[in-house]
């Protein structure tokens, strides 16, 4: 319990701190808006496709522009950390350095979930699909999880190079394969009204992912953040 | 309160630091000078625990770096020229959330404290971003004392200040100082060091090559020691070097 409260203040400190400064700068997250919702736009324009043409793509344009917009949040997000010098600030804590971790991971999450309760709505429109079910919002909760978990360890790596905004994709997007093909099937066997038995082993394999990945980032950060 | 032996700092086949030793007695104020590349820097992010010796042995309170690294940086201040504050964040803000990060008890009378001793108490839900630097530097410092650590590692507090700026920052630094708190400053600046520190030793080519306390320097004296070890010390590599 002693060690625990510690890592929870610290955790929560940290959300607190993201959270507080995107209110007031709204840098992050506009950008993160404004990109995913061009991106839809673009695809509802250039893709001129009949109903059902439409119902098939749209898991993969989804988790698109999820990707895209999730890369672009990262990015900033530890590039503000980085820029002011305040990544040491956060590493001379005397707290379990992947309180750090988890705090900027779960304000990450909570960045590119705010991206999907906008995005969800003007996708439903344009397309005129459905998009509000249980089961897509728990695969958009799953993958974009995984996702930030991975993009989390890599930005802190990717940021302490020149190249950080190039970097950043290239590291990711290989790694993140699984996490995205597995979020594109499920969210297309739901949106497709399959079975569950059909929709299953993807949801697997995403808890899969993000359990084996959230373990491996929770054990390698501090080393990462190491010089 | 800080003991370093056999220091090695290592960058892939490049060698920073060479075996340094390094010693501070509890309430001194030691100006560590050198010339640029010298590894000060180097040196002091290896005392803050943000980098790691590759040999040498770094104890810190009676705790060893990196191994009780958590125990040590509860009892360090470390400000550098970067701010290391959250633009986007208020004075009290940026507080706040270290204050947090550290376990800071009665926090909000600690912050209030602390931004009375800086000067900012009157900007304290002012943002960081709009402050000057030298306000954020003095903010830097409240950053850095707020848990009431034993030791403050300084480096080169006074970069990128002007005169005013930095007259303001060494009287902070002043009232951090005589409260008993062991202060390692990097610098540049010879008159500045002299008119802050008890102690100065020169870092230069991966050792600490001299030392020498305040009270046995005269007032204007700090430079001619400071040249005299430099040009001793490179004496050897210029005497090496085909003619």
């Amino acid at each position: 319990m002693n060690q625990v409260t510690p890592f929870l203040r610290a955790l929560g400190a940290v959300v607190w701190k993201d959270l507080a400064a995107e209110w007031r700068s709204r840098e992050m997250l506009s950008a993160m808006l404004v990109f995913a919702l061009l991106v839809i736009l673009i695809f509802n324009f250039a893709l001129e496709l009949d109903p059902v043409g439409r119902a098939n793509i749209t898991a993969g344009i989804l988790w698109v522009t999820f990707t895209f917009a999730g890369t672009l949040g990262l990015n900033r997000s530890m590039a503000v950390e980085k820029d002011r010098g305040c990544l040491d600030g956060l590493l001379l804590a005397p707290v379990d350095r992947t309180a750090i971790y988890f705090g900027k991971a779960l304000g990450n999450w909570i960045f590119m979930l705010s991206v999907a309760v906008i995005v969800l709505p003007v996708y439903s429109i344009l397309y005129n699909i459905n998009l509000f079910q249980p089961g897509l919002l728990l695969v958009i909760l799953l993958g974009s999880e995984g996702y930030v978990a991975v993009g989390t360890l890599l930005s802190t790596m990717s940021v302490q190079t020149r190249t950080r905004d190039i970097l950043l994709p290239i590291l990711l997007f290989p790694i993140v394969i699984p996490v995205v093909v597995a979020a594109v099937k499920a969210s297309g066997n739901y949106l497709a009204g399959l079975e569950m038995a059909e929709i299953q082993p993807w949801l697997n394999l995403l808890i899969v992912y993000d359990v084996v990945f959230t373990a491996v980032s929770f054990m390698v950060f501090d080393a990462v953040v190491e010089e | 309160m800080i003991e370093v032996r056999s220091l090695v700092k290592r960058f892939g086949p490049k060698t920073v630091l060479r075996g340094l030793d390094f010693t501070v007695e509890q309430g001194e104020f030691v100006a560590l000078l050198g010339p640029n590349g010298a590894g000060k820097t180097t040196f002091l992010r290896i005392l803050s625990s943000l980098s790691r010796q590759s040999l040498g042995e770094v104890k810190i309170a009676g705790y060893h770096l990196p191994h009780q690294s958590a125990a040590v940086r509860r009892r360090l201040g470390v400000v550098s020229h970067l701010p290391l504050l959250y633009g986007d964040l208020s004075a009290e803000e940026n507080l706040q959330f270290y204050g947090r990060m550290y376990g800071v008890p009665v926090l909000h009378d600690r912050i209030g404290t602390v931004l009375e001793l800086v000067g900012l108490a009157a900007r304290r839900r002012d943002l960081v971003r709009t402050f000057s630097r030298g306000m954020q530097q003095r903010l830097a410092i409240g950053r850095a004392i707020l848990h009431d650590p034993d030791v403050l590692l300084l480096d080169e507090p006074h970069t990128g200040l002007d005169q005013d700026a930095c007259e303001m920052l060494d009287d902070v630094l002043r009232q951090v100082a005589v409260r008993g708190r062991t202060v390692v400053m990097t610098s540049h600046d010879l008159a500045r060091a002299q008119d802050l520190a008890s102690r100065f030793d020169i870092l230069t080519r991966g050792r600490i090559q001299a030392s020498v306390r305040g009270a046995d320097l005269a007032s204007d004296g700090l430079l001619a020691f400071y040249r005299q070890t430099l040009e001793s010390t490179a004496q050897p590599a210029r005497e090496a070097r085909p003619a």
